[in-house]
């Protein structure tokens, strides 16, 4: 039996550059997107959102806009009491968790904050009834910045808790107190994560249909869980799981702001029962920027202990976490996944860290690619080489004597994780071979000689990925898979993952030709509904391939032994091997196909002892724990000295996600993730004011970098299987942006180290770096 | 875009659309690079769009009498790509590959942008510099002002109601003249944070002309005419050019927003013209 569970075909597809099969519909136009589904009867809604960050609702006069021919309805917080509050997934002792209706009631929090909502026969008459209502707001004080909310007297967001404290939260390793005892140097530095706004390129999108007849709902949205939002939403609206059917089409980027559970999602669902007719609404990029989440929007203040020589000996974190208005689904745990990752890659295990989560008059903070890792990493690894260039040692050097050695694997970390597998120096090292460090150096050297300012800055970066052991996580962590096998022998696959942009259509039936022995054109992979798919958690954390991934497996390893046991059936033999999709007797040699055997499994005129008919196996993956991607990314920059501009001379990205099903699909990933951190480290940038307007409201003031902005990425790879999953992968979605922004902003620190320059938050503007570069500048 | 309720007319003649403009309530589409997504967020909510996409002598690019003639439907790319501007009148030419992105220059029209009076648009500075003029025509007959004349404020111009750009008009570079455009772009949305457009001849070995237009920098593009009157019977050196610069934002009120202060703007103002005046230097025969 062993020898017929192995891979049939190893090697044949998984780790080739195979190019997506999703491409061909996207490229041409043809994929299916929330707005691009009509309904007979289709109406169209459109939400008035409060143009104030904290305001009393006084009244609400819709008369004219329900005056206005083609309006279906109009429905405001009084008409919604009964339907449940927008969801918090997060279960923090003490966590302050206001009652988050999907319309504002008498009160809003924040500029965005839905008010209304009106209905129409078409999107253009919602859009001018949009205008005709009127609502009498009192302009209220507010507050956007998560330390001025702190400070006494500061505005209340919610008036019951006038600290503007959601949660308080303290975690500690080891001894720190006497790590910081034993330490010969201390350093400390406050580090902000600038809040960003994901900007997926499709906006949100909800189509809700209620068929009364069957009392049953389907709702079609652009998210990255659709089981997990059927599960929420039944709740929400009072549904019967079994009646509500959600749909996720071709979706146009997540980044993690469609890892949750919104207003609107319920609000359309809410509508389509009311009024009895399909309804679609369809977010604005306004309202993307407004309404949907951001990401990071954290002040940190780090403490690191070390030896002279070196070695690190601790660090503590005190972390300002700006939540905005509300929780939304993750809100509150996304600074908590910080704290676990703040060791790095190093082998202290000292560590003590506060997290303060702060209410702001803003839209919520939640998952953005990386979601907590990104700031972590930014942490270590700012703090890793200030306190190199505080002893004038080698950020290579500093980080090589720390690193735990791969025999050391798996390892405790201080906060409690066990690194799966590691060599840490492997990926560092490939990046400094393919920079030649040393000459580098004496580039720069003589750059300064002649009074540029050239900069090499280097990250090191570790990641916790494939969320989760289901104990871990908030709502399981598994991946589910059903394969089967149609009468013909073709092959579908339906994954509890959702991708959306990652490539799983292609990296699953890679997996799952190669161990089936078929044509990958025989497989075809679906996902995203939840009337077709079994349940799942989603895609998001750079779970997808690592967790459902061997969810395919399992599934296909179940499956073979059916097969194997139909040939047994069909060769009327007992010595039959599967290989090459066939099964083959080993001493008559006769074969009979999978086409064959799948015939014969349906029209079942004979089964094997105790078999079922049919070909068809569903498997829930339950990991055993998290994978621990690691790198190394090296970025060389020049300092324009008259305007502050950066140029990134070369950007070196050396990842090790494990084994790569696909290593076109890896690089994309590092691409899009290095092109995010570089966003943060260099553009982007939520700004409000103080009364809580968003001045960032728009992409004329939102900078995302764009193809020609973006410096030319030398990928390479090093490859540390993970000993938690049988594929040995780790995940590598979110990488890039998690090694990007410290690699970015270490080596412009060290361009301006020569002025005394230690520190630069993002992001590094023009402006912010043109001024340190003045007489007496100042970080 | 979900803009509000508006007529839609695209004439094929010219006067045809002058008729539809007479009264004064229409506006023109011209590309629609500002228009439409004013639109879309309904800052802008015009009752009827006349679209002179179709009206085709407005795209034509021409030479007569020392003067180049630019219809002002002619595409950003038109301009950018034109062999008649780029051997006649290369700042014109290398300003229009300045703007925004591909998508952009395709759609976007020389007309529509210098309508619009965005005080960032890049044309304005390169414009200002070559002492361009806008031949504007209405249902009554037509009238040609200076650049200069006709850019009033931040998105004013002297246009009136029922008027609309038909040409503009810059001269035939004199052979031997440099000239360069420089630009601190704003990431977002691609306009400029300052631009600088600069013009220089020399003569027995001093600056005989020197022409420089700034955009970005104030509520509407100027010239900088204490930076020209510095430079000119000036050798051009290191120092000229130094000292010419710093007179730039001289009594300027700076524009300020996220992207840059306005004391860094007037900063960036200088860094930039010296660029475009060392450019034009070099290029100057």
């Amino acid at each position: 039996m062993a020898t017929l569970l192995a891979p049939q075909t190893t090697g044949k597809l998984v780790g080739k550059r195979i190019r997506r099969r999703e491409d061909p519909r996207l490229i041409t136009g043809t994929a299916t997107y929330v707005d691009d589904i009509q309904k007979p009867g289709m109406h169209h809604a459109c939400i008035v959102r409060s143009p104030y960050a904290a305001a009393k609702i006084k009244g609400i006069d819709a008369r004219a806009a329900l005056a206005l021919p083609g309006v279906a309805a109009v429905f405001t917080g009084k008409d919604v009491t009964g339907v449940g509050p927008v969801p918090c997934g997060a279960s923090l002792p003490g966590l302050r968790v206001p009652h988050h209706h999907i319309l504002a009631q008498d009160r809003v929090y924040f500029a965005g904050h839905p008010v209304a909502v009106v209905v129409a026969t078409d999107r253009y008459i919602a859009g001018d009834a949009l205008d005709l209502i009127e609502v009498d707001y009192e302009e209220l004080p507010a507050v956007a910045d998560p330390e001025k909310a702190l400070a006494p007297g500061a505005p209340a967001v919610h008036p019951e808790w006038p600290d503007n404290t959601a949660f308080t939260y303290h975690q500690e390793g080891g001894d720190v107190n006497q790590a910081f005892a034993d330490a010969e140097v201390i350093v400390k530095q406050r580090i902000t994560s600038q809040r960003l706004i994901p900007t997926a390129m499709e906006t949100r999108g909800v189509v809700a249909e209620w068929q009364p007849g069957d009392k049953a709902l389907t709702v079609y949205s652009s998210s990255q869980i659709p089981h997990l939002l059927r599960s929420l939403l039944a709740g929400m609206l009072g549904l019967p799981e079994n009646r509500l059917r959600v749909v996720v089409p071709e979706v146009g980027g997540g980044f993690g702001s469609k890892l949750n559970v919104y207003a609107e999602e319920a609000l359309m669902g809410f509508v389509a029962m009311k009024i009895g007719k399909p309804v679609k609404w369809i977010e604005s990029r306004r309202e993307n920027f407004l309404c949907t989440i951001h990401g990071r929007g954290h002040v940190d203040y780090y403490e690191i202990a070390a030896r002279k020589d070196g070695t690190i000996l601790g660090l503590k974190l005190k972390l300002i976490q700006d939540l905005g208005a509300y929780h939304q689904l993750l809100t509150p745990v996304i600074p908590t996944l910080s704290v676990l990752m703040m060791p790095g890659l190093y082998r202290f295990k000292n560590i003590l860290a506060d997290i303060v989560g702060v209410f702001t008059n803003c839209v919520p903070t939640d998952a953005y690619r990386g979601a907590g890792r990104p700031e972590a990493t930014h942490g270590i690894e700012r703090m890793v080489d200030m306190l190199a260039a505080e002893l004038k040692m080698d950020p290579a050097e500093i980080r090589l004597k720390n690193f735990p050695r791969p025999d050391e694997f798996p390892f405790a970390t201080a906060t409690g994780l066990s690194y799966d597998s590691g060599d840490y120096e492997a990926p560092l090292k490939k990046a400094l071979e393919l920079v030649d460090y040393p000459k580098l150096r004496q580039e720069q050297a003589d750059a300064r000689q002649q009074g540029r300012l050239m900069g090499i800055g280097l990250s090191t970066y570790g990641e916790v990925s494939a969320f989760g052991p289901s104990p871990a996580t908030p709502a399981g962590g598994w991946e589910s898979a059903t394969v089967k096998i149609d009468p013909a022998g073709k092959v579908t696959v339906l994954t509890g993952a959702s991708p959306h942009g990652q490539g799983q259509e292609t990296s699953f039936a890679q997996i799952t030709a190669d161990e089936l022995g078929v044509d990958i054109d025989d497989v075809i992979v679906l996902h995203g509904d939840t009337a077709i798919v079994q349940y799942g958690i989603g895609t998001f954390g750079s779970r997808a391939t690592a967790v459902g991934g061997p969810a395919v497996y399992f599934a296909i390893q179940k499956l073979k032994e059916k097969i194997h046991k139909f040939g047994v059936l069909l060769l009327e033999s007992d010595d039959v091997t599967l290989i090459n999709g066939s099964c083959i007797c080993n001493r008559s040699g006769k074969s009979v196909s999978l086409a064959q055997i799948a015939a014969a499994s349906y029209r079942a005129l004979k089964l094997p002892p105790g078999e079922e008919p049919g070909l068809q196996v569903t498997y829930f993956w339950e990991p055993p724990n998290f994978t621990f991607p690691f790198g190394a990314h090296i970025a060389v920059t020049e300092i324009d000295r008259e305007t502050g501009q950066v140029n990134i001379l070369r950007y070196v990205a050396v990842d090790d996600c494990g084994n790569m099903i696909n290593p076109l699909l890896v690089d994309g990933q590092v691409h899009g993730g290095v092109a995010q951190g570089m966003g943060q480290a260099l553009y982007e940038q939520a700004v409000y004011d103080d009364n809580g307007q968003l001045l960032s409201g728009e992409l004329m003031d939102y900078a995302i970098p764009k193809a020609t902005m973006m410096p030319w990425i030398e990928s390479a790879h090093t490859v540390t299987p993970s000993p938690v999953n049988p594929l040995g992968v780790k995940g590598v979605g979110e990488a890039g942006t998690i090694g990007a922004s410290p690699a970015l902003v270490n080596s412009v620190v060290d361009a301006l180290s020569p002025l005394g320059v230690r520190h630069i938050d993002m992001p590094m503007l023009p402006e912010k770096i043109w001024k340190l570069l003045q007489p007496g500048g100042q970080a | 875009m979900i803009a509000q309720h508006f007529e839609y007319s695209a004439p094929s003649t010219l006067q045809e659309a002058l008729q539809l403009l007479a009264d004064g309530t229409a506006k023109v589409l011209a590309g629609g690079m500002s228009l439409i997504p004013m639109m879309k967020l309904r800052l802008a909510a015009p009752e009827h769009l006349v679209d002179l996409g179709r009206v085709a002598d407005l795209k034509t690019l021409s030479e007569s009498s020392g003067e180049i003639r630019i219809g002002a439907m002619a595409t950003h790319y038109d301009l950018e790509s034109s062999p008649l501007l780029r051997q006649r009148c290369p700042l014109l030419a290398e300003a229009a590959g300045h703007i925004g992105d591909m998508q952009v220059r395709n759609m976007g029209t020389i007309g529509g942008s210098v309508s619009h009076a965005d005080p960032a648009a890049d044309y304005p500075a390169s414009l200002l510099a070559l002492g361009a003029q806008v031949r504007l025509v209405h249902a009554g007959g037509e009238r040609t002002l200076s650049l200069e004349d006709f850019l009033v404020d931040t998105f004013t111009t002297a246009a009136e109601p029922g008027e609309m750009i038909r040409e503009i008009i810059v001269p035939v570079e004199e052979p031997g003249t440099g000239v360069n455009y420089q630009k601190m772009v704003q990431p977002a949305s691609g306009f400029a944070i300052v631009g600088v457009a600069a013009r220089l001849r020399k003569a027995n070995g001093k600056i005989s002309l020197a022409r420089v237009g700034v955009t970005g920098l104030a509520s509407r593009p100027f010239r900088a005419t204490a930076v020209e009157t510095r430079l000119e019977e000036s050798a051009g050196t290191e120092d000229d050019i130094r000292q010419a610069v710093a007179l730039i934002a001289n009594g300027v009120e700076a524009n300020t927003d996220i992207h840059a202060s306005a004391n860094y703007r007037k900063q960036m103002a200088q860094v930039y013209a010296a660029r475009a005046l060392r450019a034009a230097l070099a290029g100057a025969l």
